[in-house]
């Protein structure tokens, strides 16, 4: 049963990072693009929440949808000043503005509103429920169901909607995209709203489950993300919501084991062996590099 | 229907075409013949938008559409079918229609032409849930073409719809061309394959890097002495 | 040729004649503790920036996670004088050859890797290195390890001179060359039969080791060192040196090394504007110009003195 219980957990954590490797997987996939800065984009979320329950009295979900919608505006802004610019320069010079754009961010807040922490207030009635043994909160299956839900409703729009499919298109090949009459710039665009969205509503849902949030807090789980997407292979959507899940179950079991000190390495040493042995990743078909 | 007027396009620090002039009137097939590398692709990528003039005028219907973006070239009517096909291989046969008709608001009238783009290619409705990547070469040109009909266009730019193909197969695309120009569309098409793209063309110019150093009727370029031995391979 | 080995070793007389000046300024204490401070930290800077630039601006091996290998030969180097007794100058070597070996370790899976996937690897490997650290209690785990204070004007200077030294002769020898090819287009070396994984394991164990070097000035300097000091950030200082300063310029890395060190002491007691003003610039010189402030020229190029292959003109020149 305690087997249970922290598969449970690791469910529910894999659900946060799940959220925010898709925006990495997405971005990636349209522009080839590491966003570093897209950690920065949830701790945004996260704090954009905040403000919204603790000041102005919101409920979760409107909450939930105001953050997603701050972060669309954020992500896009992210995208116009900074990365448009990139298209065409080296990978070298696009991750390292990543990096700063990155780090400007997470300085600026800090600059902004001090490096303290923020207690997330309790939004969400907690009841447990005992299902064979394992401790279940109402709060973390709601959270759960949300991440799903969220799921579900971005594969809708990537699959069934016109913008989705010149999302697809314009990550296949950008300049027969154009030849459709697709506006890439829009498209690239519409791409970083929608993950960034999702990133928006990992904050909230991670301030909620976890309670503590900090500006630097879009770090490490950042990284994470991104390792889940590796995992499941850069670029596949899919992938990125079964990468975060087996990520987020192995760092659980990690700790459970008693070595959560190690929890931090177990996730950086899953990247490298997965870099080394299967660097498409678990869903990626391997492709050869071309001249 | 189209006039273009002395160009220069550049790729890179390259000059790729040197005041290149040509027109083309509605209803025909005009056809741009020439070696690998002489510059035709460069043309077409530049009249959909892909690549900039540096130099020159490009009118259609009376209009300059040079430098524009492609979006704005397709939506005034032109669609270019790109050499390789480059159809989306992680989508369906279907989706790569509906992709077609990107910019296309009238519902109805799109159902309408994904019927007509299914009669002229039956093959294609046979395999419409299935991804394009899987298609054969000539299935996949099909689909490319097809693909750019659903943006229901006055003028199709096609770039080498025979390349890579079986000889049969090339006379079948190059059948269903000529049915596409009797429904109404204007065709500009690029071809390595000089003879079955004369064969078909109502006009046509000769390209060799990068400048046009000859043009006429198909009829007087196929009795042209030169022609066949440049192009038609002294037949 | 002989005009270029009388330029070496001008060049060498000149940086001893600026030694002397500085060590005569120090024992007359006419330069307080502070400045003489901000010279060494100056010196082990310029040593990372200039193993990092082997690295990314020759070899073109995009390497985010250098702050592993100055872990390492922090802490391997206080080991060896605080646990085992061992004098400083051996320490430092055996810090240096630990983190040569660590970089042997993330170079060989470097061959399979290029680009991004490469960046986050490195980043992974610092990590875990860090983590290591953190949970060792041997090394005092998170609370750090007390060093005691042995880095002198004269142990950095010599580290400099010799990191400079031996990697401007690696880069202009045919070995430096062959790194160039790979940075210019790994592809293209390969068939004209460079032995690329070679050449770019070698970079990396020969950055991998000048940084440990530096790892262990470092951690003679400070009095304690804690994993805390070596996480990404610190990788990303390193970084910033190399990107600013031109990649693939040394000179470029040296000059930014001491630009950013001396405007880092003064906006110490202001971590958050520094950090703002460090990624602001980052960001800004990445888009309005990405080649750094000297692009891969270095600066006896303005001068015409020496020679002209040493970071592989992209111009031409």
């Amino acid at each position: 049963m305690e087997w249970l219980q922290q598969l449970f957990n690791g469910i529910s954590l894999g659900s946060i990072y799940a959220l925010i490797a898709l925006g990495y997987t997405m971005v990636y996939g349209i522009i080839k693009l590491i966003n570093f800065a897209h950690g920065e984009v949830f701790m945004i979320g996260s704090f954009t929440g905040f403000y919204a329950i603790a000041f102005w009295g919101l409920g979760f979900f409107p909450a939930l949808i105001l953050s997603m919608a701050v972060c669309a505006v954020f992500g896009v802004l992210i995208e116009r000043i900074a990365y448009k610019r990139l298209r065409s320069s080296t990978r070298i010079a696009a991750l390292i503005t990543a990096i700063g754009v990155s780090l400007l961010i997470q300085y600026v807040v800090i600059y902004i509103r001090g490096a303290q922490p923020e207690a997330y207030p309790n939004v969400l009635p907690n009841r447990s429920f005992d299902i064979f043994g394992v401790q279940i909160s109402s709060q973390s299956l709601l959270i759960l169901l949300v991440s799903v839900v969220l799921m579900i409703i971005l594969q809708f729009i990537v699959h069934r909607t016109k913008i989705g499919k010149a999302m697809r298109a314009v990550s296949f090949d950008p300049d027969a995209a154009k030849l459709m009459g697709i506006n890439v710039n829009n498209t690239i665009s519409a791409t970083f709203a929608i993950g960034s969205a999702l990133a928006g509503a990992a904050g909230v849902i991670f301030g909620v489950y976890y309670t503590k949030i900090e500006p630097l807090m879009g770090i490490i789980p950042g990284l994470k993300a991104f390792i889940a997407a590796v995992l499941g292979g850069i670029g596949i959507i899919p992938g990125a919501v079964i990468g975060g899940f087996v990520l987020g179950i192995v760092e659980t079991v990690v700790s459970a084991l008693g070595l959560s000190l190690w929890r931090d390495a177990a996730a950086f040493i899953i990247l490298i062996l997965i870099l080394i042995f299967r660097p498409s990743g678990i869903f990626g078909k391997n492709s050869k590099e071309k001249v | 229907m189209l006039k273009v007027e002395e160009i220069d396009v550049y790729y890179g620090s390259i000059k790729a075409l040197k005041g290149v002039s040509l027109n083309v009137n509605e209803g025909e097939i005009v056809t741009l013949i020439g070696a690998n590398g002489a510059g035709k692709s460069t043309l077409l990528k530049t009249l959909s938008g892909l690549l900039k003039p540096k130099k020159g005028k490009i009118e259609y219907h009376n209009k300059s559409i040079a430098g524009k973006q492609a979006q704005t070239i397709v939506k005034a009517g032109i669609s270019h079918v790109p050499e390789g096909r480059r159809v989306f291989a992680n989508m369906t046969v279907e989706e790569n229609l509906e992709l077609g008709a990107y910019l296309r608001k009238d519902t109805k009238r799109i159902r309408v032409d994904f019927e007509k783009v299914f009669e002229l290619f039956p093959r294609l409705f046979e395999r419409k849930k299935q991804l394009s990547g899987t298609l054969s070469g000539g299935e996949q040109q099909m689909l490319a073409m097809g693909r750019a009909l659903m943006a229901k266009p006055k003028l199709l730019l096609l770039d080498e719809p025979s390349m890579g193909l079986a000889p049969l197969l090339v006379k079948t695309i190059f059948n269903i061309i000529e049915e596409i120009n009797r429904d109404g569309t204007t065709i500009l098409l690029v071809e390595q394959n000089a003879h079955m793209a004369l064969s078909i063309a109502t006009r046509a110019y000769v390209i060799e890097t990068g400048s046009v150093i000859t043009s006429g009727t198909a009829e007087k370029l196929q009795a042209s002495e030169e022609i066949r031995q440049a192009y038609l391979g002294g037949m | 040729m002989l005009k270029k080995v009388n330029t070496f070793w001008f060049s060498i007389v000149l940086a001893f004649v600026f030694y002397g000046i500085i060590q005569l300024l120090i024992s007359t204490a006419m330069l307080n503790p502070f400045y003489t401070n901000t010279l060494i930290f100056i010196c082990i800077n310029i040593i990372l920036a200039v193993s990092l630039h082997l690295v990314i601006g020759i070899t073109g091996q995009f390497s985010i996670g250098h702050a592993g290998f100055l872990a390492l030969g922090a802490y391997i180097s206080a080991i060896m004088t605080m646990k085992l007794g061992m004098p400083f100058s051996v320490a430092l070597i055996a810090g240096g050859i630990v983190a040569a070996l660590a970089g042997l370790v993330v170079g060989v899976p470097s061959l399979r890797l290029r680009g991004d996937y490469l960046a986050i690897a490195t980043l992974g490997f610092a990590e875990i290195i860090r983590i290591i650290f953190l949970n060792i209690d041997y090394v005092g785990g998170a609370a750090g390890m007390q060093v005691t204070h042995a880095t002198t004007w004269t142990t950095s200077f010599l580290c400099l001179i010799l990191t400079i030294v031996v990697i401007a002769n690696f880069t202009n020898s045919r070995h430096g060359r062959a790194c160039i090819s790979i940075r210019e287009n790994e592809i293209a070396a390969d068939a004209m039969g460079i032995n690329t994984t070679y050449y770019k394991v070698a970079a990396f164990v020969i950055g991998s080791f000048f940084a440990g070097i530096a790892g262990g000035l470092y951690a003679h300097n400070f009095y304690i060192i804690q994993p805390v000091n070596f996480g990404f950030l610190k990788s990303f200082d390193i970084l910033i040196f190399v990107v600013l300063g031109g990649l693939g310029s040394l000179s470029g890395a040296v000059v930014s090394a001491i630009l950013l060190t001396i405007v880092s002491t003064f906006l110490q007691g202001l971590p958050e504007t520094r950090m703002i003003i460090y990624s602001l610039v980052l960001v800004m010189v990445m888009l309005y110009r990405p080649q750094g402030l000297m692009g891969t020229r270095e600066i006896t190029d303005y001068f015409g003195k020496w020679g002209r292959v040493k970071g592989g003109n992209q111009y031409g020149g």
